[in-house]
């Protein structure tokens, strides 16, 4: 093991922490913006400068809460289950690539943690991991919001765990690899994946919302029926742990989405490199532009779109996408 | 991008899972001290109850409804089908005209189950019939 990849390594890590962390902070700022401006108010405008240093505000008052953990709670299980929504959160992150590879004095960087050949493989394995938390908080509160909440969840994650897969199989006949590096080359000459494969770009994105656990499928903390579901019981930096983990999700999410069906960073220049974030700010953006236009589904509704429209579309988009490769 | 060949590629991930956990259980270790510190403690019984109507803190069974437990079956049945046709998806082109005719057969084999799920009503939400 060289030095210098072991640095290289580190350094990376150490700033998709610090860059990510920040941007789930900012997020949160940027949700409550975009919110009140759909709906004509200003959102906080109080601390700071159109209320920018809210996310500073925020940051101490989870910090210095007092510390609940309450009776009847599984202890052990209870305080390690946000832990696991925000760590893994950002373990799926070790197979994307941020940004076009660079050069410091004739290193060549490739922003990437490590460029495993399953790659999107991965990501998918460990976003999934990343549900134990919710559901693992859920059950060990002791509370029935949250136990139905867990439940719920698992449902919901579980059922749309395999159209994320199935919806990624068309692109990946076409590509041949997992690599997201090969996934974004791909795209280089001819168009992006999405004009080849449109419906799997609308699963995919449905998915999202459901695997991220965002407003038309946000059944796990349904405020009105029951309370903040698994968090009904947390407090302080562990609530604040789950809400990392969660805008975390979506940032890698939107990276997912543009790599895979909207051409990535191209070529890997400059430009290529702005575009990237253009379109990952795009859809993120998107994601709460969602939450202000629809309302909640309920559970059955969305069982049904999930088994009974989504699957069969998936499977049959698969065997069409085989029919026309063949010939 | 190109690839930059590396003798252990999964190094990366195993770090990234040591400093993400580390980093995060510190996050919550040191939020646990500085609210010892600084935060306002009252020593009332029923703070530390659990959310609910009433305030009898009782201990609540964890029972799950059995609707979870068929969607888990059905996730089990659907999501192993798709981890065998992730590898069968990447060497399409490799396989050709014969590993697309066996999917072909493995699809149409699990359509028959799905629709069989389907007929039976495991597909419904049925508690709000």
């Amino acid at each position: 093991m060289e030095t210098a990849y072991l640095i290289e390594t580190v350094i990376k890590i150490v700033t998709i922490l610090l860059v990510f962390s920040a941007l789930a902070g900012i997020g949160t700022y940027f949700e409550r913006k975009v919110l009140a401006f759909m709906q004509r108010r200003l959102g906080p405008m109080n601390v700071g400068p159109y209320g920018i240093a809210q996310v500073a505000a925020d940051g101490i008052k989870l910090f210095t809460k007092e510390d609940i953990v309450p009776t009847n709670v599984v202890g052990p299980i209870f305080k390690i289950a946000p832990v696991i929504t925000a760590a893994t959160a950002f373990m799926a992150a070790a197979a994307i690539p941020f940004l076009p590879s660079f050069e410091i004095g004739g290193y060549v960087v490739n922003p990437i943690v490590s460029d495993i050949n399953v790659g999107i493989l991965y990501v998918l394995a460990v976003m999934a991991v990343g549900f134990y938390g919710p559901l693992l908080g859920g059950m060990a509160s002791a509370n029935k919001y949250a136990l139905l909440s867990a439940a719920r969840g698992a449902a919901v994650f579980i059922s749309y765990e395999v159209i994320t897969g199935l919806s990624l199989l068309a692109p990946l006949m076409m590509v041949g690899s997992f690599s997201l590096i090969d996934l974004n080359n791909f795209q280089i000459e001819g168009y992006w994946m999405v004009v080849y494969q449109p419906v799997a770009m609308v699963l995919f994105l449905i998915a999202g919302f459901a695997e991220t656990g965002r407003t038309p499928f946000h059944l796990v903390a349904n405020d009105h029926e029951i309370i903040d579901g698994f968090g009904t019981e947390y407090s302080g930096m562990r609530w604040g742990l789950f809400f990392i983990g969660e805008y975390a999700n979506m940032f890698f999410y939107a990276f997912l989405i543009s790599i895979l069906f909207f051409g990535g960073f191209g070529d890997g220049s400059v430009l290529g490199a702005f575009a990237l974030l253009g379109k990952v700010s795009f859809f993120f953006f998107f994601f709460l532009w969602t939450r202000a236009a629809w309302p909640d589904v309920r559970p059955d509704q969305l069982m049904w779109l999930c088994w009974k429209v989504l699957m069969p579309l998936a499977v049959i988009n698969i065997v069409i996408t085989g029919f026309v490769m063949m010939f | 991008m190109e690839h930059i060949p590396v003798d252990h590629p999964y190094f990366g991930v195993f770090l990234l899972f040591v400093i993400t956990f580390g980093a995060f259980y510190m996050t919550t270790v040191a939020a646990r001290w500085a609210s010892h510190k600084l935060a306002a403690k009252t020593s009332e019984k029923i703070k530390l109850s659990v959310y609910e109507c009433g305030p009898e803190i009782t201990k609540q069974p964890s029972r799950i409804s059995t609707q979870f437990y068929l969607f888990a079956l059905l996730f089990l049945l659907f999501d192993v089908e798709v981890v065998f046709m992730f590898p069968w998806a990447i060497d399409f082109k490799l396989l050709g005209w014969f590993g697309f005719v066996e999917m072909l057969t493995f699809i149409l084999l699990l359509t028959v189950g799905f629709l069989y799920a389907w007929k039976k009503g495991a597909l419904e939400w049925h508690s709000i019939k």
